[in-house]
């Protein structure tokens, strides 16, 4: 176990390198010159150069990029371009706020999916598998921005119960921002809902065909019993993992949900970041968004084999 | 109404039951009015073919059956009692406390999530938690165990069940049934996918087990032999239908239903040769329960039908002890009728030894070598390799058979892959007709490639379901043979006709075959190329008896025709010992005996042969014969022992020089010989015949 973590961790590392190479190129090779985004299109020649010497842009492309590394491993993330502002502890609050919202999506939409699939698999073909079936297709057909202002005309226009705009303030306690929580969580949980809830679906009914389950039932054993302890712990294998790689995707790729509720995530950084040339910016997000999703496959396997006793981790 | 032996009610009784599958919208009959009772404590066997009903019938009993299936017709009685009738509470709480299965595939049937020791506790205990260290549920879990024959229970309890080996997990499966001291056993073909020597083992621990505790049995199998050593009592179905249900004594010595009479001809005896005896397989196959024939089930296979047989559906009758469902049992019975199915034309062969060697292969040596970890490789520990083969020498010689015969695990197949070349040895060298072959495929020329061909185990996989058979069959004729098309064509025909199919087969698809048409396809793919040798790997292993006699009397019949030379592979002694001239037997990649077929089954033979001969069901009830059993497991592969590869098995190890030398190979006549310490004349003073001689020991009173 120990070994494999180190060979993971060693492979992690590798993948960050190498993340970080591509990340570095892409935004080089955005159109724009810095130096005139930061200054406008009247800044003269000389004003341009200065500002590039400052900025180390006149240095051969190689070295920028090992001076921009070690930067950002000894914690010195620079500074935002357009707002001026550290670039660390912007994206540091920015991924905590993610990271709220992330949690508590999973935490709404994993045991509702889970359920809604076991119901649905249970009573395989008979009404209540159509109807949770047509839902959640009819639910994952729909796109985040059409279900998010659904929600956001029910919720906020006609009913009143909870504000449009999510935009809280850093520093808010989670307990305060909760209100302004539930309905981006609300939308991301109806992106996910579909597909695990279909996931274990299919696996649950794989495991209720398997031959150990009527071994259970000549045991003698409760029918809620066989479901709960035989079929459920093999039938949620895969939506372990499933469920751990989200977890990535819902820290930076939330992006139209976070937009359209206007949430200070950090997939409404990136966009910010792009939209206003912000090298910077941009590079931290993409690199903190990759480590979340490497960290999160990890995670994925070393959960995986912990409920697999078939898998032993070397 | 039929077998219900001693007082009163049986414990089960099947009164008119028929069971039905949902396909589509359609109900199809796979079981039709079985009627058949099981007294407490008797032996019960059920034997019959694939889509004979017999699995269906066992899961009918104990209603688990799939979701698709349903008792549409009948009462199963346990007790006197209607089943159908009792709650699934009531079945949990007295049911299954006295009934219990054993499965075919063990793993599958056990939880892989669950340690051992807590699915054999469940059933002691099925609502509760898991059982402490020390718990009297504990303690009786792992005594269940040990009676099944595990050495170390704690370790056992403790593992998942991947973690063992096949023949343990069906230990696991048989300690689970008995756990709960059922008075009803019901083990659906338990040890079809084990080895022979582990099969005798887990018969004998059955047999043991059930006669302590005076346990009813209902024992599913395609195997005729399987039932002769452990029933009492034999019930034969047939494509859904009882046909047949008689003491076993009886069944064996004068079956009363030519559906019974034509799975005994199907079946190669262990001692008996194409060359002395030809099979005789069951013409056509089994009716599908949508097209059943109007009258008796079996008339349109039956070599003595008559007109009345297609006008009804027999009744059962009773014959002798037993009842039958054949209009003519009673002729049969008086010996007036013969109801063998008619014999295939012998043929006269030369048995003559010194013709030409086809293929030579000599110490050849497959090793798989395991990938070393970082640490490993700075230590500079040596490379380790899983090492499949590591000498096997042997002969084919022109349209005779040599015979390859080892258990899992011993190398055979890797064997043939290497001298295919589809993975290159790693040593010694293939020698096809005098010209010496490259270990890889790749670097063979087309002709040797031509010269050398395979027939695999599974058809399924072998043919691509995308491809006509006729598209199939082009191909080698196009690629090795060169021709064009329209004389392809014309070869393709030709082909499927020496094959015993219609030239119409070319424009079917592999799905649209069953599994003898498919393997009869694979057979005609490789005589296309018009091969001096063939390798068959396990080419039989996945048919029914009566399909399987089929095709081994077409392989030795295009033997004839050709004269081309057989590798012939198999787990199955008896199956090889009818087709091959020679027999080679091979364990853990090392040859342990060679010579004629003939003087490989009578002594002196090889411990490890006199092992698996002794394992072999025979068709006998009550033949008496030499008991030996192995004890333990195959050695991995990757640690071979040292020595003769054996001898932590053996059970005639001697001692040290076992362990410390390899033995020296001892020619007991021309051409056959073992590889042992022992001497031969010692090894042939202390060993009986395997085969019993006919009739020997064959009166039991059975039931």
């Amino acid at each position: 176990m120990a070994r494999f973590l180190l060979r993971r961790l060693g492979f992690l590392l590798v993948t960050m390198l190498f993340t970080s190479l591509l990340i570095f190129l892409i935004t080089q090779a955005l159109p724009g010159d810095v130096a005139r985004v930061l200054l406008g299109r009247e800044a003269s020649q000389q004003a341009l150069a200065q500002l590039r010497a400052q900025l180390g842009l006149d240095r051969p492309l190689p070295l920028q990029y090992l001076h921009w590394l070690g930067d950002f491993l000894r914690g010195d993330w620079g500074t935002s371009f357009s707002t001026g502002q550290s670039v660390r502890a912007l994206v540091l609050q920015r991924l905590g706020n993610s990271l709220q919202l992330a949690g508590i999506t999973l935490a709404v939409a994993v045991p509702t999916a889970v359920t809604l699939g076991v119901v649905a698999a249970l009573y395989e073909e008979s009404w209540i598998d159509t109807l949770i079936s047509l839902a959640s297709l009819s639910v994952v057909g729909l796109p985040e921005f059409i279900t998010g202002l659904v929600l956001i005309q029910l919720f906020s226009f006609t009913l009143g119960w909870l504000p449009a705009s999510s935009s809280i303030a850093p520093g808010t306690s989670l307990f305060r921002a909760l209100p302004y929580l539930v309905l981006p969580a609300l939308t991301a949980t109806l992106v996910l809902l579909a597909y695990v809830a279909r996931l274990t679906r299919a696996s649950m009914l794989v495991e209720l065909r398997r031959p150990y389950v009527r071994t259970a039932v000549l045991k003698g054993v409760r029918w809620r019993r066989v479901v709960v302890a035989h079929v459920l712990r093999n039938a949620l294998l895969p939506t372990i993992t499933v469920v751990a790689i989200s977890f990535g995707w819902l820290i930076s790729g939330l992006i139209v949900v976070e937009n359209v509720f206007n949430y200070p995530g950090l997939g409404r950084l990136l966009t910010f970041a792009i939209a206003r040339r912000d090298v910077p910016l941009i590079q931290a997000v993409a690199l903190v968004a990759v480590l979340g999703f490497a960290l999160a496959n990890l995670v994925a396997d070393i959960l995986y084999a912990a409920f697999n006793p078939r898998i032993t981790l070397q | 109404m039929t077998g219900g032996q001693g007082m009163g009610a049986p414990l089960v009784a099947f009164e008119n039951v028929s069971v039905a599958y949902r396909q589509g919208r359609r109900w199809s009959r796979a079981v039709r009015g079985v009627d058949l009772g099981i007294g407490a404590g008797v032996t019960y066997g059920l034997v019959g073919e694939s889509g004979s009903g017999k699995s269906t019938l066992a899961q009918a009993l104990l209603r688990v059956l799939p979701p698709s299936g349903r008792v549409v017709e009948g009462t199963i009685r346990f007790r006197g009692e209607d089943l159908s009738l009792w709650p699934p509470q009531r079945l949990r709480s007295e049911f299954y406390r006295q009934v219990a299965m054993v499965p075919q595939d063990p793993l599958p049937s056990l939880n892989p999530a669950h340690r051992v020791g807590r699915q054999v506790e469940e059933v002691l205990d099925p609502g509760g938690l898991p059982a402490r260290a020390g718990s009297e549920v504990r303690r009786k879990a792992l005594a269940m165990l040990e009676a099944v024959g595990m050495a170390d229970p704690e370790r056992v309890a403790s593992a998942y069940p991947h973690q063992l080996s096949g023949g343990m997990q069906q230990r696991v499966l048989i300690a689970m049934a008995l756990a709960g001291e059922p008075s009803l056993l019901v083990l659906d073909e338990p040890t079809t996918n084990l080895d022979v020597t582990t099969e005798a083992t887990i018969l004998d621990l059955v047999r043991e087990l059930v006669a302590e505790r005076d346990t009813a049995v209902l024992y599913v199998s395609h195997s005729l032999g399987v039932v002769a050593e452990l029933c009492d009592r034999v019930a034969v179905l047939y494509a859904g239908e009882l046909v047949e249900d008689a003491p076993t004594a009886q069944l064996y010595r004068q079956p009363r239903h030519p559906y019974t009479q034509g799975l005994f001809d199907s079946v190669p005896r262990l001692g008996t040769t194409r060359r002395s005896v030809a099979l005789r397989p069951i013409p056509g196959r089994i009716p599908a329960p949508s097209s059943l024939p109007p009258g008796c089930v079996f008339e349109p296979r039956c070599p003595i039908a008559v007109g009345a047989c297609s006008q009804a559906r027999p009744a059962l009758e009773p014959s002798g002890d037993g009842w039958a469902r054949c209009l003519r049992s009673g002729e049969i019975a008086a010996g007036e009728v013969d109801p063998h199915q008619p014999a295939p034309p012998a043929r006269a062969t030369d048995a003559a030894r010194e013709v030409p060697v086809a293929l030579d292969v000599a110490n050849l040596r497959k090793r798989f070598p395991l990938r070393r970890s970082l640490v490993e490789l700075l230590r500079r520990t040596p490379q380790r390799a899983v090492r499949a083969v590591e000498d096997v020498s042997l002969t084919v010689r022109q349209g005779h058979t040599l015979g390859l015969v080892g258990e899992s695990g011993s190398g055979k197949s890797t064997a043939a892959r290497a001298i295919l070349g589809l993975d290159p040895a790693s040593g010694g060298a293939i020698t096809l007709a005098g010209m010496p072959l490259a270990p890889d495929l790749a670097r063979r020329a087309p002709e040797a490639i031509r010269r050398l061909q395979m027939v695999f185990q599974s058809s399924d996989e072998a043919l691509n379901p995308y491809r006509t058979v006729g598209a199939a069959l082009r191909r080698p004729f196009r690629r090795l043979g060169g021709l064009d098309h329209a004389h392809a064509d014309a070869r393709v025909a030709q082909l499927l006709r020496d094959v015993q199919l219609t030239p119409a087969y070319a424009s079917r698809r592999p799905a649209e075959l069953s599994g003898g048409e498919k393997q009869r396809v694979a057979i005609a793919r490789a005589f296309a190329a018009e091969p001096e040798v063939l390798v068959f790997d396990e080419s039989v292993s996945g048919l029914d008896v009566s399909v399987q006699a089929a095709i081994l009397n077409l392989i030795g019949q295009l033997q004839q025709e050709r004269g081309s030379g057989y590798l012939f592979i198999s787990h199955d002694l008896a199956v090889v010992s009818f087709l091959a001239d020679y027999v080679t037997v091979v364990y853990l990649g090392h040859v342990m005996e060679a010579g004629p077929a003939e003087r490989v089954l009578t002594p002196p033979y090889h411990p490890y042969t006199e092992a698996l001969l002794s394992a072999i069901p025979l068709l006998e009830p009550g033949a008496v014969r030499a008991h030996v059993r192995l004890e333990g497991e195959v050695p991995s592969p990757v640690d071979v022992p040292g020595g003769c590869p054996f001898h932590t098995r053996c059970p005639r190890f001697l001692g040290d020089i076992c362990v410390s030398q390899a033995p020296p190979w001892r020619e007991a006549d021309e051409g056959h010989g073992v590889y042992c310490h022992i001497p031969l004349e010692e090894l042939r003073a202390s060993q009986a015949p395997a085969i019993p001689f006919p009739g020997r020991g064959g009166d039991v009173d059975g039931g």
